[in-house]
């Protein structure tokens, strides 16, 4: 790595103010996993390392019944996954968060990182979208709050303006009968970079028949992860069947604009945004029920 | 490339007070190997694929690759160093050697760091849990199955130990 400077910042304030004093020759460092090793490889060069972790707010997580969940930018994985709030309540983080990279990758790897890194294929993405998230931003004009969904510019470009960063995700308290899930498909069992992946949460109706409300958002099949509403929105009101799930699925392959790369070709890729976006449906609503009638895959009866 | 300004870093190691003096490029496992001489710690990709530079940082597994050596100021690290205190073989360092757990050798202070933090959260795995949680390990004399086998008799071991503690002196 080429030489630079590191400063362990204690407050927002101090962060926003080194920030944008350096502008776009400083960099936040959270878990490090991804800032790290692309300076390491070159494939980023900076001067000034600001360590965001001292800020407490950063390293916050907790749980208000009003106000919903504070995931602060750079708590690691490992935390998340092992909160019983988190369990509770936001299921789908407990699937991101279990296999983004192996365990000593989740010892450090953050959500801020993943988000701020802001991949396509980003695994915690999808999930955080069907959760509602917003993300908490400071810099030198104050603080504001960006709906996940719009986030992202472009592969590795956010709305973040110079001088700005990320303090923390937000996550409403979820509504009576919601269930929400995240999948992704790599070729292997474990350690690779999603050749898609799908989030879903639904609200159902107190009997569990009838769609309430629905988000579904994609990664890995466009230029940023893709939220796509309409196929959320096709299944408000809808009973809860094969046919309902199909039309949404359907929905996402449709939006899906996906690239061919060494991970997969455009036909692939639209294939599995369909499947996935049904299998991690039924995975929300079965959780949505609290019944287990689907396997982890989101397939019934263990086929399809 | 000029050198920056030099950090004087105080950090605990395997329960000793240590001070050393770095440059903010510098990772710990630079540090650990390079300036501190503890060369247990290997470097096999060196951008956290691989594990076989894991430590305990605070008790959570990470790779000592990916982690900036001023990040450990005020912290508290065990290196493979300090997984045996006295000299003597843990339980699990004696089944990795009666199952043969490896070849090599490069990879394995990684497994066995990696093991023990395992065997801590969760004492009574199943073998998928033991290769999930080792996925981020590699092994390129391919010893998987044996490390696998190793870490659940260790764990049988172990929980063997707490029910009949008589027997296991």
């Amino acid at each position: 790595m080429r030489a630079v400077d590191y400063v362990p910042v204690r407050s927002v304030e101090e962060a926003v103010a080194v920030l944008a004093e350096h502008g776009d020759r400083a960099a936040p460092l959270a878990g490090g996993t991804d800032l790290i090793a692309q300076l390491k490889e070159g494939h980023r060069s900076i001067d000034l390392i600001v360590d965001v972790k001292p800020i407490p707010e950063l390293m916050e997580l907790s749980y208000d019944p009003a106000a919903g969940l504070w995931i602060g930018g750079a708590v690691p994985c490992h935390r998340i996954s092992r909160s019983q709030v988190v369990r509770r309540h936001y299921p789908a983080l407990l699937d991101s968060t279990t296999l983004i990279g192996g365990i000593q990758i989740q010892g450090r790897a953050s959500l801020g990182g993943n988000v701020c890194n802001a991949s396509p294929a980003a695994d915690s993405v999808p999930n955080l979208i069907a959760h509602s998230a917003t993300c908490h931003v400071a810099g030198p004009q104050g603080t504001r709050t960006i709906p996940l969904e719009a986030f992202f510019v472009g592969p590795g470009q956010t709305v973040l303006r110079p001088g700005e960063f990320l303090v923390g995700f937000r996550l409403p308290v979820p509504p009576a009968h919601f269930g929400a899930a995240y999948l992704r498909f790599i070729p292997r069992n474990e350690m690779d970079i999603a050749v898609v992946g799908a989030g879903a949460s639904v609200v159902l109706s107190p009997d569990g028949q009838t769609v309430q409300a629905a988000r579904i958002a994609l990664g890995a099949v466009a230029p940023t992860p893709l939220y796509v509403p309409e196929a959320g929105q096709a299944l408000v009101g809808q009973p809860v069947t094969e046919e309902s799930i199909a039309r949404a699925a359907q929905i996402a392959r449709d939006a899906a604009r996906p690239i061919t790369d060494m991970r997969g070709t455009v036909a692939q890729r639209k294939h599995l945004a369909g499947v996935l976006t049904a299998r991690a449906l039924r995975i929300a609503i079965d959780r949505a029920r609290g019944t287990k009638t689907v396997d982890s895959l989101g397939r019934l009866n263990g086929h399809a | 490339m000029p050198e920056r300004k030099k950090r004087m870093i105080t950090t605990t190691i395997n329960g000793e007070e240590i001070t050393f003096l770095c440059e903010p490029r510098q990772t710990l496992l630079e540090v650990l190997r390079d300036e501190l001489g503890l060369t247990g710690s290997k470097e096999g990709c060196g951008n956290g694929n691989c594990g076989a530079c894991n430590v305990l940082l605070d008790g959570v597994l990470v790779n000592a690759c990916l982690v900036l050596a001023p990040e450990v100021e005020g912290r508290e690290l065990v290196t493979i160093e300090g997984i045996a205190p006295g000299g003597e073989l843990t339980l699990l360092q004696q089944k990795f050697l009666e199952h043969a757990a490896l070849q090599c050798g490069i990879c394995t202070p990684g497994f066995i760091v990696a093991a023990k933090a395992l065997l801590d959260e969760n004492p009574s795995p199943t073998e998928h849990d033991v290769r999930l949680w080792l996925a981020g390990n590699l092994c390129r004399c391919t010893g998987y199955d044996k490390i696998v086998r190793a870490v659940l008799d260790t764990a049988a071991a172990l929980q063997a130990a707490q029910t009949t503690p008589t027997e296991v002196a």
